[in-house]
Order: structure tokens, then C-alpha cells, then sequence
């Protein structure tokens, strides 16, 4: 079954991709689809029936065909299913399967297009299915070189997909960046598996998961000093998660990334590819938990992305950069939740976020196709009437990414949309870590959490509320989106509600819940495992912490289970007794943001006009994201452009053709000479030496072989 | 049987064909072309099939040298063939390209019958390199070899030709005489000229002093310098490479596919035959520099292909770079290095022959080869498009593709030799995406404007089915390289044994005689 939702999608785009022209465009678009809705139905089983403990260290593997191997490095195509993988895969097709179907609405007809000549759809839906047969290869992967084939694979879909309206400068330029800020990642991705090869002699998952403890004690020598092995491992990792992940200082492809069709942006740069950073360092948490610096590093990064990202999302005014701000954004608080240690807190925001992230943007795409590929919110406005359902699928995607809910009541679970649940998870776990950076974090969370509100209240007023703006003859053609579009919407939104509640439990339950769940084993029940006892004893193995008793792990070991929690990690456990204020504190900042956005935008539109132009520097510091583009601008790309113009001219042209020519001018005539005619001159030289380099050799051997 | 004579008779098919066109095809006319393109192309498909009868008997798991003919030759010489794990797939690599060369050539008109005698004798000749197993032999295949590629590109090539040839030559000759020098002292050190003699030979690693100089390493260092001298031309290596593009931009397509796919090999070939297991000590105390001069070579000729605005030239660079990977793959000596770099090389002869074809293609329909001069060339030749993409992505070493497990490899064995070469050289993998996309982007991306290319026409059916066995490799190989590693691995590993020992050799006895000195 694992090997058919893996393979569903692949075929699916071959058939589609190659097969157009046998099978017709729509059936073309239709086997894609129905393939990938294949899959999705077998993950929601797979996901549903997985029980970690049947399994020896919670994981199984199928191994498809060998793949690279060389002396002691041995890799196959394999599929390794465990929690972590199980969670991803229904996540990937659902979301997935949805968009393809979204598409059939949204491609139906592009100006970029010329429909009677050219077929983009098949091509489009090709690269769609493409892109989560590579996903899904990533999330299946049970050694570091398949996660690195799916993660450029993706990084591949990604820069075909955004340039899919190749006729636009701004959109090859924008796949290119993807491609290349990607590969800057990838480039310390590659080298932590490396470092991972060289200390542990295997890239396999089980091997590298098992070598954990060792490895925290090994030092190793890497440029100019010695480092902790697991530190210098952890950090290249993470690397690579920042450049996918879009993490700051490897940003900024994703809010160029918006040059795709919508749909590309709410699959590929919402609610999957970019997660599949996340999901790296989760995947990594043996290595992670004794990775104490790398593990604040993230925080701070995390941080730093949540919070510089929700600053630039203020002021946007394309309608698909405000949400691509805002993932990056909410990608920090996932990051800043792995960091303190809370990984099943992560890949539940991870989730949570792929539903009503995923909503926003076929929400936009909706109101983009309805408005004719205007993406201006300055020229939106009033269109709540005009286009009731995606009005209200926008408005359960913002009450959901900023977290609206019942503070303080708890029914076996906080009551809420599924943002408020998860997001809260990761700010109370911040404050429970109590190191430095994650008091900071804690903080600088609940002022993002601020932000958010405002910019996802503010793209909602603007583009929903108030008067018609812009032009006028669109605005008495916008019109509500097909059955097809609207319909995955629904099924999101049922996400973006309950999946918060639903899954609340096993991602941030108590200990014993979470533990269960992931197949998390102890380490006498490891033992217990070994010969064949109910499974059913083991989700109880302790519930000693719950009633204000000092809070104790049991040791787990590394591998067993598909995250891994140290024994001195009792964040978890701790973010449930954060005080009140502290529980309270995201609902407060999100009160505080609708409020402002309320403000500004309904009660007195004119005041974000007045505050820009006191503020005009602030304001376009803003607008023009920090300027990070231009410094990396003047940093890297042109003095790469001038390096290499240099060498070409300098290098390559006056120092070493000009020394050969140079020497050259006393030599060759002479040879010339030797040869008699110009033309052919050198090659008869060439001849003539070489016959007499034979001869001075076999004169010498019939000489010396007499001997 | 057959088989006996098996190497010989890959060798030499393609010889006799072109002999046979030299002595009895006449005249010029339409008929005579195109009898010369059908018996090349018969020739060169009659090679490749004996050579898979060469692949199906040759056994992995027995690292000595297999189908070994030995016979006496003119003047007392020695001809002697034979492969190995390390050279049999270079056979096949020569054997699998020749035939889509000769189609590639299939529009030229130009003194066809000559040309097509050309590329059958350089076959034999580069096919000889990779089987001798005689010094004079090798050496005899190896200088001979570019003659015909200097008669290529002097005579069918561009404009600039005896500019590109004349460079070419002073390259080539430095390194050629000091190889005959050191071939010489081989031969009165170990009294021998069979290859798989010398390589059981021990060549002395006392310090002496050559000009004043305390040449550590002795005879090694001083034989392995002057080999060195020679391949590092060929590959090319940073700093010797600057003929390269000049060959390439002058040279017609075919002979840019041969060059890139086949001649460069020959470098690398010779490093694994000679330098690595004949002079292990030598090696072992030159790694870091040569390991350096690749990794400098990576990042040099990325950032100059980035600025390049010839579409030949900026794949020459890049095939510099990509064979910086295979340098330092093989002086990392170990396995996943040496492993790698073979593949590198393998993977390589496919993936920038077929961007050379790339760029002929569209030659042939512009003629100029003017990166400025194309864009948008998706809207009109969309199967185009498809093939420069996937190959575009192989060379930037895209997993999935051949291109990956050679980069991968050899990256992973520099980081077991030296973890600053591993990080500068991989910068590569960032810039060489760099400057491939943005080759693509400013070719075919984009809306078609120029009115020059609004008439220009996709792929004919000749030109779709040269590229079909290389887009095959290209994947198959990136997807299941087994195919490659299993034939070379126990080769490269008897290599690494040995050379290990006689590493390990040399610096027990150096301490033991820093020990008695004191």
C-alpha cells in the first residue's frame, strides 16, 4: 500500500505529462487527479491503521531497489513508515488532491495562454503530480540520500511551477531565485550528511538514530577547528531547512515564489515543500536533543523569521505576498517549537497550518480568478457580497491562522479553531522551555501572534469589506468561483476548524498521549517489546507527572520511536502548567491586532494613508522587506558577476593566455619553420614530434634491453 | 574463438572502416556522402556490439585484467590489451558514442568522406587508451589521438580554428614530452614496459635531489609530476584549461561531443592507471595540492561560465568544473572519491555530449551560437525545451539524474580527505545552478520577440532519436547506478588496497629512519 502512494502520483504524471496527446487534455487532467485522490484515500488508512508498536522501533521499511553504493556507503529507494511519515503523507495528498481539483477551475482559462494553440493544462498538472511523488519521496525516505532526492526534487517542481508563466520576465527570474537560494541551503544540507557519513559510517536513519548517544560525545575536525560532532551535524542540517523552510537570511524566494499560479503557492509554498524543513529537523530529533546550541540557534532563527516576516507582512499590498509573509511567519513559530524540544508541537502546527494556510490561498486564488488576475488588495473591496463562499472560506482560514478560540476552557481539549490551538501550543511551550532565547521567543511570538492578527484582518477588510476600488469595470465582472474551486475550500475549512481539537491529544496531549502516539518506546518497555507483550499495557507506562508530582521521563532510546525526546526534556509536560497569564497572553494579542485592523481599516480608512507618510522611512523599510534583496544584491550576486568577469578577462585572458602567448611568440615560429607551411603547421608538428618521441623510446629500449 | 581476440577486434573495426573508405569511396556526389556516413555509422554500431559481448563476459569480481592479448609487434615491442573494472566502462562510454556522433554529423556536407575517417580512426585510437597495457602502446594511442581531433577542428571547425588548434597543441606538447621522459625512466627503473608489471613495480620514494631541490619522495614524485604535467592538460585542470573553450567554440559539434564526452576521459583515465596505483607515495604527498587546484577550479571556471555569453564556451567551463569534481574525487583515494570521479567521468561523456548536441541544434538552425541571439525558443520548440531541461538539470546535478551520484560521491570522499576542498567545492553545486538555469532562462524561457527565430523549427525525428539512449543513460543511471559501481567497485577497491599499503609502507619506514637518525 506504501508503495502504491508513492507510486500513484509518479504515474499519474507521466501519464498526464506524456500522455496528453494519446488520452486528450481533460482525461489527461482527470488521471492525475483521481490518482492523487488514490492516494490520499490509502494515506487517511495507512494514517488511521498505523500502529507504531507492531512495529520494532515504531517504523517499518519496504525497500523498493539499491540505489548509491560505494565501499561502506549503502543506500537504497526504500520507504520507511512511522508516525512522522504518516502524519506527512496524509497532509501531502489531502492537500494535494484538493488543489489538483481546485486547478480544474483555476486553469480552465489563462490569459498567459493562448488556449486554442497550447496546452498548458496537462503540463500544469504533470508538474503538480510531479511535485508530490517528490515530496512524498522525501517523506518516506529512511536514509539522508533519498530525503536529499526528494528535497531537490521538490526544490525542481518548485522552479518549474513558479516559471510556469515562462512568457514573464518576473516569474523566470523568481524560479530561478527558488532554485538557487534553495541550493544555498542545500549546499549545508549535503554537508551535514557528509559529517554524518564520515563519524557514523552510514546515512541510514536506524544506523545514524542508533550512533546518537556516541556521537554526542565525538568531536570532529571541520574547517579550521574541532567542533562537537553533533553540534557541527545539527547545524549543516539546519542549514538546509533554513533555505527550504525559507528561514531568515534564506527568505527571500518565497515571497517572489508568489509569481506561480495560485494553486502552485498553496500546495507547494504553504502547505507542503516549505514544511519539509520542519519535518527534517523533527525527523532528526535524536540528533537534536543533544545538540544543545544548534537547538537555541533554531529558536533564535525561528524567531527572528516569525517576527521579521509578520513586520514586512503589514504593509503588503499584493494579496499573495501578505500570505506569503505569513508563512514564513508561522514556519518561525514551527521552527521555534522544535527548538525548545517540542517536536510533536511542530509537526502539529505543521498540520494545522497546511489546512487553513492551504485555504488562504485558494481563498485568494478565488478572489484573483474572480477579479481577473488582479492581485492588488488596493483595488479590491466589497466583494463579500459578490463572492459569498470564498468570503467565508477566507474568513474560517483568518479566524483560524489567528487564533480565535475559548481561552482557559479546556473539554479534554482547548476549545477553538485549529490556529489557536496549535499556535498556543508553541508559545506556552516557549515560555515553559525558560532558557534565554526562548523567554525572548516566548515574547517575540506573542507580538508576531499581534501582528498576524492585524495583517490577516487587514487583507480580509480591505478585500472583503468597504467600497469597490480600482477598476470598475472588473469589479461588475467579479463573480463567485465554480463548483470545483469552492468545493475544496469546504473540505479545508472542515480542516482548518477541527483539526486543531481533533488531533489535539497526540501532538500535545500529555506525555503518555504524545508518546503513544508516535510510538515514542521506553526503555524497559523497549525491552518489554523485544518479546512479544500486548501493546496495549504500554500507553499507560506513566502518568506519574499529571498530578503535580515532580515530573520524571522514562529514558527512551534514540530511534525507537519517530521522534525522539531526551530524558531532561520535560518542556511538554511543563507548557501545561504555564501560568495563566501566560495561556491568555496570544488570545490578547490577537484581540489587540483585530482591533488595530478594525481601526484602521473600517472605522478610519484614512489613517494607514496618514501613518505611512509620518512614518515614511519606517514605512518603506517595510515595503521593501528590510531591504534584504538589495544587500544581498550588492553582497552576492554582483560581485559574483564581477569576480567572474575578472577572471574571465584577467584570469583566464591576460595572465594565463598572455603568459602562453607570451612564450609562445620565441617558440612556435620556430616550429613553423620546421614544418614549412603555416596552415596545417601545427599539426604536422604535432605528428612529427610525437613519431619522434616513439623513435627516442624504442631506440632506447632495443639499447637498454640488450642489457 | 572470437573472444580471444576480442579487444583487438573493438579496436580495430572502426580502422578498417575507415580504410576502406580511404582507399575505394570516390567522388563527392551525394551517394558517395552519404555510402561514407552509412559505413561509418555501420562500423561504429558493429563496435559497440562486440563490446557488449566485451560487458556481458567481462566478470566484476576478478580484479585483475581480463581479455589480456599479448603478441610481439614491430621492433621488438610488445602489444598488449587488456581491461579492467577502471577501464571497461570507458570502452563502453567510447563504444555507446560513436554511433550517435556520426548521426549528429549527419547534415555536414563538407568533405564528408574525410570526416567521417576521422572520427573512425580517433574511435580506434581512444579506444586503444583505454585497453593498452604496453607503455609504447599507450603512449602511441594517446598522443596519436589528437591528431584527429586537430584535423577536425582545422578543417571543419570555426572561423577562429588554427587559433583554437595552435593553443591546443603548445598545451599538449609540454605535457606529452615530459611524459615520454618519465615513460623512459620507467622503463630503465623496472626494466619493463608492460602496464600490469609496472604496476606490481615499486618505484623508489628515497629523497633525492634534482637542481638543488630535496624532491621528497624520490623517483615517485618526480615520475608522477611529469604524468601529472601531461593528464592535467588533458582533463583540463585550473590553471591549464584555457584551451578548452577555445577548442570547443572552434570546433564543429561532433567534434565538441567527442572532446567532451571521450578526450577529456582520457586525463582522468590516466591518473587511475598511472599516477594513483603506480606512484602511491607521490600521491599521497601531492593530494592536498591537487585537491586544492580542483576545488579551485570548481569556483574559477563556475563564476567564469556564469558571465559567459557564448553558449559553447559557457558548457566548456562547466565541463572544467565538472572535472574538478573528478580530480579531487581521485586523489581523495578513497573509495567513494575514486568510485565517484569514475562515475563523474561516465556520467559526463553523456550529459555534456548531449549539451553540446544541444547547442548544435539550434547552430544548425541560427548559426551563431550567441546566447543573446536566442530566447524563447520554448514558445516554437517545446521538445527542444524539454531535452535542454532535463540535461540543464543533470549537469547541475540533479538527484535522479546520472550527474548526482558523481557529484555526491566525490564530494563525500573530499570530505573524508580534506573537509575546506569538500566546502569550497561545493559552493560549485550552488553556483553551477547559477549559471545553467540562467543559460536556460535567457535561451528559451521568455516570450519569443526576435524576429530572426520566429520561423525556427522544433526537432526533426533524426535529431529526437540521437538524444533518446542519452536521456536512457542519463536516468537509468541516476537512478539505478549499480550498473556501475558494481562493475567498478571491486576494481577501485584492490586500487585503494594497494595504494593504502604502500602509503602506510612509506611512513613506517620514514619514521623508522627519523627514529634511527636521531
Amino acid at each position: 500500500m506504501e508503495t502504491i502512494i508513492l507510486f500513484a502520483p509518479l504515474v499519474g504524471a507521466l501519464i498526464c505529462g506524456f500522455g496528453w496527446r494519446v488520452i486528450g487534455e481533460v482525461a489527461a487532467q482527470w488521471t492525475a487527479t483521481l490518482f492523487l485522490f488514490l492516494a490520499a484515500i490509502l494515506s487517511w488508512v495507512t494514517f488511521l491503521t498505523f500502529d507504531p508498536f507492531a512495529h520494532e522501533g515504531g517504523a517499518y521499511t519496504v525497500t523498493v531497489l539499491r540505489w548509491i553504493e560505494s565501499g561502506s556507503l549503502a543506500t537504497d529507494w526504500a520507504i520507511r513508515m512511522d508516525r512522522l511519515t504518516a502524519t506527512m503523507l496524509i497532509v501531502i495528498t489531502t492537500v494535494s488532491a484538493l488543489v489538483h481539483l481546485y486547478s480544474f477551475g483555476y486553469m480552465a482559462h489563462d490569459d498567459n495562454f493562448d488556449d486554442a494553440r497550447e496546452s498548458y493544462r496537462p503540463r500544469f498538472f504533470a508538474y503538480l503530480s510531479f511535485f508530490t511523488f517528490a515530496m512524498l519521496m522525501l517523506v518516506t525516505a529512511d536514509n539522508l540520500v533519498q530525503l536529499f532526492f526528494g528535497w531537490e526534487g521538490v526544490g525542481l517542481a518548485s522552479y518549474l511551477l513558479i516559471g510556469f508563466y515562462f512568457r514573464k520576465p518576473s516569474a523566470n527570474a523568481a524560479a530561478i531565485k527558488a532554485f538557487v537560494v534553495n541550493r544555498v541551503g542545500d549546499f549545508g544540507l549535503a554537508l551535514g550528511i557528509f559529517a554524518i557519513f564520515l563519524m557514523v559510517d552510514s546515512i541510514s536513519f536506524n544506523d545514524i538514530f542508533a550512533a546518537a548517544p556516541e556521537l554526542a560525545e565525538k568531536e570532529i575536525t571541520f574547517l579550521w577547528t574541532t567542533w562537537p560532532a553533533i553540534e557541527l551535524i545539527c547545524f549543516l542540517l539546519f542549514i538546509g531547512a533554513m533555505g527550504k523552510s525559507a528561514q531568515f537570511i534564506l527568505h527571500t524566494w518565497l515571497p517572489d515564489a508568489m509569481e506561480g499560479p495560485t494553486p502552485v503557492s498553496a500546495l507547494i509554498h504553504a502547505a507542503t515543500m516549505v514544511t519539509a524543513g520542519v519535518f527534517l529537523v523533527c525527523r532528526m530529533s535524536p540528533l537534536m536533543e543533544f545538540a544543545d546550541w544548534t537547538q537555541s540557534f533554531i529558536v533564535w532563527i525561528g524567531l527572528i523569521t516569525a517576527f521579521f516576516a509578520a513586520t514586512v507582512g503589514l504593509v503588503q499590498n499584493d494579496i499573495k505576498r501578505v500570505i506569503a509573509y505569513s508563512t514564513c511567519s508561522q514556519l518561525g513559530y514551527m521552527f521555534v517549537a522544535a527548538g525548545v524540544g517540542v517536536y510533536s508541537v511542530a509537526m502539529f502546527h505543521l498540520l494545522t497550518h497546511a489546512f487553513f494556510k492551504a485555504m488562504l490561498f485558494l481563498g485568494a486564488g478565488s478572489v484573483i480568478h474572480g477579479m481577473h488576475h488582479e492581485q492588488d488588495m488596493r483595488n479590491y473591496g466589497g466583494l463579500r457580497r459578490k463572492m459569498p463562499y470564498t468570503f467565508w472560506a477566507m474568513m474560517v482560514g483568518t479566524l483560524a491562522i489567528t487564533g480565535v478560540g475559548i481561552p482557559l476552557l479546556y473539554l479534554g481539549f482547548p476549545v477553538g479553531f485549529a490556529g489557536f490551538v496549535s499556535k498556543d501550543a508553541i508559545i506556552e511551550s516557549a515560555y515553559a522551555a525558560g532558557t534565554d532565547a526562548s523567554i525572548v521567543a516566548f515574547w517575540g511570538l506573542v507580538a508576531a501572534a499581534l501582528m498576524t492578527s492585524f495583517y490577516s484582518w487587514r487583507l480580509m477588510f480591505l478585500t472583503f469589506y468597504g467600497e469597490a476600488r480600482g477598476d470598475h469595470h472588473t469589479h461588475e465582472h467579479a463573480h463567485e468561483s465554480p463548483m470545483v474551486m469552492v468545493a475544496p475550500l469546504g473540505v479545508l475549512a472542515v480542516g482548518a476548524i477541527f483539526a486543531g481539537m481533533v488531533f489535539y491529544k497526540p501532538f500535545f496531549g500529555s506525555d503518555a498521549s504524545v508518546d503513544k502516539f508516535f510510538g515514542n518506546m521506553k526503555v524497559e518497555e523497549h525491552a518489554l517489546a523485544e518479546d512479544p507483550v500486548s501493546p496495549l499495557m504500554l500507553g499507560a507506562a506513566h502518568a506519574a507527572g499529571e498530578d503535580g508530582k515532580e515530573h520524571k521521563r522514562a529514558a527512551q532510546v534514540p530511534g525507537q520511536g519517530a521522534i525522539y525526546i531526551a530524558e531532561d526534556n520535560h518542556v511538554l509536560h511543563e507548557a501545561h502548567l504555564v501560568p495563566k497569564w501566560v495561556k491568555l497572553s496570544p488570545f490578547l494579542a490577537m484581540l489587540a491586532g483585530f482591533l488595530l485592523a478594525y481601526q484602521f481599516y473600517i472605522r478610519r480608512p484614512d489613517w494607514p494613508e496618514r501613518l505611512a507618510e509620518n512614518q515614511r522611512y519606517l514605512y518603506n523599510f517595510l515595503l521593501n522587506k528590510w531591504y534584504v534583496d538589495e544587500i544581498y544584491d550588492f553582497l552576492f550576486v554582483k560581485p559574483a558577476m564581477w569576480v567572474g568577469t575578472f577572471l574571465w578577462k584577467k584570469g583566464d585572458g591576460a595572465t594565463i593566455d598572455g603568459g602562453l602567448n607570451g612564450l609562445a611568440m620565441g617558440i612556435v615560429p620556430f616550429f613553423t619553420r620546421l614544418a614549412g607551411r603555416a596552415q596545417s603547421g601545427y599539426i604536422f608538428t604535432y605528428a612529427f614530434a610525437m613519431v619522434l618521441g616513439i623513435l627516442v623510446l624504442v631506440t632506447w629500449m632495443t639499447l637498454a634491453g640488450g642489457n | 574463438m572470437f573472444l580471444d581476440n576480442l579487444l583487438s577486434i573493438i579496436i580495430f573495426i572502426p580502422l578498417i572502416a575507415a580504410a576502406i573508405l580511404g582507399l575505394f569511396l570516390r567522388g563527392d556526389d551525394e551517394a558517395a556522402q552519404n555510402n561514407a556516413k552509412y559505413v561509418a555509422l555501420a562500423a561504429t554500431l558493429a563496435s559497440l556490439l562486440a563490446s557488449l559481448f566485451l560487458l556481458a563476459g567481462f566478470d566484476p569480481d576478478d580484479t585483475a585484467f581480463q581479455f589480456v592479448e599479448e603478441g610481439d609487434w614491430i621492433l621488438g615491442l610488445t602489444y598488449k590489451l587488456g581491461v579492467d573494472g577502471i577501464s571497461v566502462l570507458f570502452v563502453m562510454l567510447t563504444t555507446f558514442l560513436m554511433p550517435i556522433t556520426i548521426l549528429s554529423c549527419w547534415d555536414v556536407t563538407h568533405r564528408v568522406k574525410e570526416y567521417m575517417i576521422a572520427f573512425l580512426v580517433l574511435e580506434t585510437l581512444m579506444l586503444g587508451v583505454f585497453c593498452a597495457l604496453d607503455l609504447v602502446l599507450f603512449y602511441l594511442f594517446f598522443e596519436g589521438g589528437l591528431i584527429p581531433m586537430f584535423l577536425i577542428i582545422g578543417i571543419w571547425g570555426g572561423a577562429n580554428r588554427i587559433y583554437a588548434s595552435f593553443k591546443f597543441f603548445l598545451y599538449t606538447f609540454f605535457g606529452s614530452v615530459l611524459m615520454l621522459v618519465a615513460m623512459i625512466a620507467m622503463y630503465v627503473d623496472a626494466g619493463t614496459t608492460d602496464i600490469t608489471a609496472l604496476l606490481n613495480h615499486n618505484f623508489g620514494t628515497e629523497t633525492i635531489e634534482v637542481l638543488g631541490f630535496q624532491v621528497l619522495g624520490g623517483l615517485q614524485t618526480v615520475l608522477w609530476l611529469a604524468f601529472f604535467a601531461s593528464f592535467a592538460v588533458k582533463m583540463p585542470m585550473w590553471p591549464v584549461h584555457t584551451w578548452l573553450p577555445d577548442a570547443h567554440v572552434q570546433a564543429p559539434t561532433a567534434g565538441s561531443v567527442v572532446l567532451a564526452a571521450i578526450l577529456l576521459k582520457l586525463g582522468g583515465y590516466g591518473f587511475l592507471r598511472f599516477n594513483l596505483p603506480m606512484f602511491p607515495v607521490a600521491s599521497d604527498l601531492l593530494a592536498d595540492f591537487v585537491l586544492w587546484i580542483s576545488a579551485i577550479a570548481i569556483v574559477y571556471t563556475s563564476l567564469v561560465a556564469l558571465m559567459q555569453e557564448d553558449m559553447k564556451k559557457l558548457i566548456a567551463y562547466s565541463s572544467v568544473a565538472h572535472m574538478g569534481f573528478v580530480t579531487a574525487g581521485i586523489f581523495a583515494a578513497n573509495q567513494q572519491g575514486v568510485d565517484g570521479a569514475i562515475f563523474q567521468m561516465i556520467s559526463h561523456g553523456f550529459i555534456s555530449g548531449a549539451l553540446f548536441l544541444c547547442v548544435g541544434v539550434i547552430y544548425d538552425r541560427m548559426h551563431t551560437r550567441e546566447i543573446d541571439a536566442y530566447g524563447g525558443l520554448v514558445n516554437r520548440m517545446p521538445a527542444y525545451a524539454a531535452v535542454f531541461m532535463l540535461f540543464t538539470m543533470a549537469n547541475v546535478g540533479l538527484p535522479g539524474t546520472s550527474g548526482f551520484v558523481g557529484e555526491f560521491l566525490t564530494l563525500m570522499g573530499m570530505f573524508q580527505a580534506n573537509t575546506w576542498v569538500a566546502a569550497v567545492a561545493a559552493t560549485g553545486v550552488i553556483l553551477s545552478a547559477a549559471y545553467a538555469l540562467w543559460l536556460y532562462r535567457r535561451v528559451v524561457m521568455g516570450d519569443l520577440i526576435k524576429e530572426s527565430l520566429k520561423s525556427i523549427t522544433d526537432m526533426t525525428t533524426r535529431e529526437r532519436a540521437i538524444f533518446v539512449p542519452l536521456i536512457a543513460m542519463t536516468l537509468v543511471l541516476g537512478i539505478y547506478p549499480s550498473l556501475i559501481t558494481d562493475v567498478i567497485g571491486p576494481s577501485v577497491s584492490d586500487l585503494l588496497d594497494g595504494y593504502q599499503t604502500a602509503v602506510a609502507d612509506f611512513s613506517a619506514t620514514s619514521q623508522f629512519a627519523e627514529a634511527g637518525g636521531e
